[in-house]
């Protein structure tokens, strides 16, 4: 019967050759948009550290004056000042904890004949490597022994160790970044955490990441450029040091909420003596953010691509619409057949199949199609010249998602107007006409 | 043409002509917002710069020994590149307008007071003005003896030093207003610095909405740091060449340094605004596709009713009604329909708005645009029914004779 139904569905499509394919155009087109932008924002809103993200938070402690120049600014960007960092990290009070800044430097290669270039790398403290996990392709992190030491030491990520030494062990070798020699100690295997939750979030969140790490407090010592936002209020100069201007992130790893319950303890309390000193004009408010929270409240999905998701779905939305009021029109036509059907026997339910598998063929065809265009429109992400371009894939899952939307939305769409024209009262259609 | 005979016809078939209105309804409602956000952000691609914009280039230097005084390499630099021909000046600068380099200040009116706005510092050798092209409106330019070194290495303490400034003139009004900001200090930071000069426009390194993307000083400070950017003002014509013997005239002078970003002003603003443009097309795109699926919608449920309506519409034809009265049935019907979906559209648009300003910082839409999609929609919905409404009024009378 299905069969029959199936022939049936096509030869009534076939009658509209236009109208169906112009229905089938709709709901590809709206599935496409809604499937591409579902599928770039699953991607960015992955975890960036499966299985350890749980346990690393940004603690907040907001230093800043109460009158800023923008009262409606209320998120504050989770920077701190050099002597907060400093104590937070001495007091060594969490799990794991590191202090850690971006910088940009020359890199002057001297065993080939590379010209100078530009890298982007992260100035960090020793927990660093073990709090996020780091892996490592051959030696390791430095100790909090070398951060003291201010030691001239460096950890490469695997590109930058590729362009420098090729496939050559690394390890004791030199890299003159800047106007200094550092020692090798590290090579990592390609870590790439996506988005680069560490940093401060802007538009270099996606992409190829962080290619050097060395001492932060070897960078301080020799004056390194770093790279991003700073702020800071009252007056006395811009001076990283000084205790009014947040630049550095800090990040720590708490194993269990006992723990996590004891730091927030830990840093009112820090925020109390603050204040007694004459800081942190602000009613003590400390916070703590999971990881994938902080990304959430720093908006490390730009809002235009929210904006792109959202006017994907409104237009899938209408489409469906439009699909289900032409259906419901067409099958509303065609009540004299149905009517007759149903006076030679014919069930409600077999009307309603019939009709039910006639917006189905409509809406796998449209659901294909959505598929061809969402690859399409994925492409076309990929052109974009944005870090999380090369991020829009599809993957297994995301693929059987769209095949679901389309199948659930044509299905959606098909049964309001199957059930409409199977109630059709057949004595009376029969009467009238 | 009489209504009644019309509203009791869609009765008939409520729950179609519902679903059109809800179709209509919704797409006036997006596309109101969508064409806002169009216009909005089209605008910001076009926001004057203040500065000779299709007669500059630039280039970063990146000086990998430190250890020369670096303001006197950037003199010599500067010989060097404004002997190229056509170049007619040249200047060492920290920022230029869309160039993500943003150093801001808080300004205050008095010491140690609360800063009034934040304003970026364009800091930059002498003939910086002249250079980009920005047009003095009131005062006068920097004399040479009012130029300090930015003195980047002490935390850019410069800016406790540095006499005098120039300023934006949206920064004026902010600062003063109704008053003339010129001979007028403002604080930076700690010391007092005197306005001698205003300009019209000079848009920051990072845009900001309304007034605020131009609160900018010029400060006569010297560049001194290894990182320097070099703007050139040439013309139009010779800017290719230019760009490409900026680098070779540059290393020839003194070849231990990084060169970066050599590229004229007008691409300088494309890398800016890529991705505005890319979510215009996206935009535009959208609103396209909602017209097209909504004419689509309303062509494909007229022809069903012309075809489902064929005997009747031979029945009136055989009673009297001429072919322009069948015509003008259908065109009022979807009128009706158009009309409905458009009342609740414009309802459903500011509550999109709504939503919108609250968490996209969109403006409130303008009446401009309700009526204009208004407008859109009516003649949309009058062409994508002509064609079924034409077949309509082709039904020939002889029809209302056959059995359906």
């Amino acid at each position: 019967m299905l069969g029959y139904y199936f022939v049936l569905a096509l030869y009534s499509l076939k009658r509209n050759r236009v109208m169906t394919a112009l229905m089938i155009l709709a709901i590809g087109l709206g599935i496409g948009a809604s499937m591409t932008m579902i599928t770039v924002l699953h991607v960015m809103s992955g975890d960036p550290l499966p299985g350890r993200s749980a346990q690393l938070f940004v603690p907040l402690i907001d230093p800043r004056p109460v009158s800023g120049i923008k009262p409606k600014d209320t998120t504050p960007d989770g920077n701190m000042t050099w002597p907060d960092a400093m104590y937070l990290l001495h007091a060594a009070r969490a799990d794991r904890q590191a202090a850690m800044a971006a910088g940009a430097l020359p890199v002057r290669p001297t065993e080939n004949a590379l010209h100078p270039f530009f890298e982007f790398g992260h100035y960090v403290t020793a927990d660093f490597f073990l709090m996020f996990g780091t892996p490592f392709h051959a030696g390791g992190g430095w100790t909090a022994q070398n951060d003291a030491e201010r030691a001239r030491v460096v950890v490469l990520n695997a590109e930058l160790n590729r362009k420098l030494f090729g496939t050559a062990p690394s390890i004791g070798k030199t890299v003159r970044l800047k106007n200094t020699d550092f020692r090798v100690i590290g090579v990592l295997d390609d870590w790439r955490p996506q988005p680069t939750f560490y940093a401060q979030i802007d538009d270099r969140a996606f992409g190829r990441g962080d290619q050097f790490f060395l001492p932060l407090e070897t960078a301080q010592e020799l004056k390194l450029d770093f790279n991003g936002r700073m702020t800071c209020w009252g007056s006395g100069g811009d001076a990283r040091t000084s205790d009014h201007c947040a630049w550095l992130q800090f990040w720590v790893q708490l194993d269990n909420p006992v723990n996590a319950y004891a730091y927030r303890h830990f840093l009112a309390d820090y925020w109390h003596d603050q204040q007694a000193h004459g800081r942190f004009p602000r009613p003590v408010n400390p916070q703590l953010y999971g990881l994938l929270d902080w990304l959430t409240v720093q908006h490390v999905i730009p809002e235009d691509l929210r904006l792109q998701l959202w006017l994907a779905l409104g237009f899938l939305f209408v489409c469906m619409v439009n699909i289900v009021g032409l259906l419901l029109a067409k099958f509303l036509r065609r009540t004299g057949e149905i009517s007759v059907r149903r006076a030679l026997g014919a069930r409600r339910r077999d009307i309603f199949m019939q009709l039910g598998i006639e917006s189905s063929v409509i809406g796998l065809a449209g659901g294909v199609l959505g598929l061809v265009i969402a690859e399409l429109g994925l492409w076309s992400v990929r052109q974009r010249p944005d870090g999380y371009a090369q991020l829009a894939q599809m993957d297994m899952a995301m693929l059987l998602e769209t095949f679901a939307l389309a199948v659930v939305a044509s299905l959606l769409a098909g049964l309001l107007p199957a059930w409409r024209a199977c109630n059709v009262t057949p004595a009376l259609q029969l009467k009238t006409q | 043409m009489p209504l009644p005979p019309i509203v009791a016809s869609l009765t008939r078939h409520k729950l179609t002509a519902w679903l059109l209105v809800l179709q209509v309804s919704l797409t006036c409602a997006i596309v109101c917002n969508v064409a806002f956000m169009i216009v909005h952000r089209a605008t910001q691609l076009h926001l004057p710069s203040g500065v000779a914009e299709n007669e500059l280039v630039s280039i970063e230097s990146t000086d990998l020994d430190g250890s020369a005084p670096q303001l006197v390499r950037h003199d010599t630099d500067l010989a060097a590149l404004r002997a190229i021909t056509g170049v007619k000046s040249a200047a060492a600068v920290d920022a230029l307008p869309f160039n993500l380099n943003d150093w801001s200040n808080g300004i205050a009116l008095v010491q140690d007071g609360p800063a009034r706005a934040a304003a970026t510092a364009f800091n930059g050798t002498p003939g910086e003005l002249a250079t980009l092209g920005l047009h003095l409106v009131e005062g006068r330019d920097f004399l040479p003896a009012e130029y300090v070194p930015l003195d980047t290495a002490h935390d850019w303490a410069g800016i406790d030093r540095v006499p005098v400034t120039i300023i934006t003139r949206a920064l004026g009004n902010q600062l003063f207003p109704g008053q003339d900001p010129l001979g007028k200090s403002i604080y930076p930071d700690e010391k007092p610095v005197r306005i001698v000069g205003i300009v019209d426009h000079l848009i920051r390194p990072h845009t900001h909405d309304g007034d605020e993307g131009e609160y900018a000083t010029l400060l006569p400070m010297l560049p001194d740091g290894n990182d320097v950017t070099y703007v050139l003002r040439t013309s139009p014509e010779n800017r290719d060449r230019v760009l490409k013997e900026m680098p070779e005239v540059l290393n020839r002078v003194y070849g231990n340094r990084i060169l970066r970003h050599a590229q004229t002003f007008t691409q300088l603003r494309a890398d800016y605004f890529h991705r505005n443009r890319t979510m215009i097309g996206l935009l535009i795109m959208a609103a396209a596709g909602l017209l097209f699926v909504t004419a689509l919608g309303i062509a494909g449920l007229a022809s069903f009713w012309v075809q489902q309506r064929k005997r009747s519409i031979g029945i009136r034809r055989a009673v009297g009604a001429t072919r322009h009265d069948i015509l003008r049935y259908f065109q009022t019907e979807n009128f009706l329909i158009v009309t409905t979906g458009i009342v609740l559209g414009s309802l459903l648009a500011y509550a999109l708005n709504v939503l919108l300003m609250t968490h996209y910082e969109q403006p409130r839409l303008p009446v401009s645009y309700v009526a204009f999609s208004a407008v859109a929609l009516w003649l949309l919905g009058q062409l994508a029914v002509l064609g079924p409404a034409l077949r309509a009024a082709a039904v020939p009378p002889l029809v209302a004779t056959r059995s359906a």
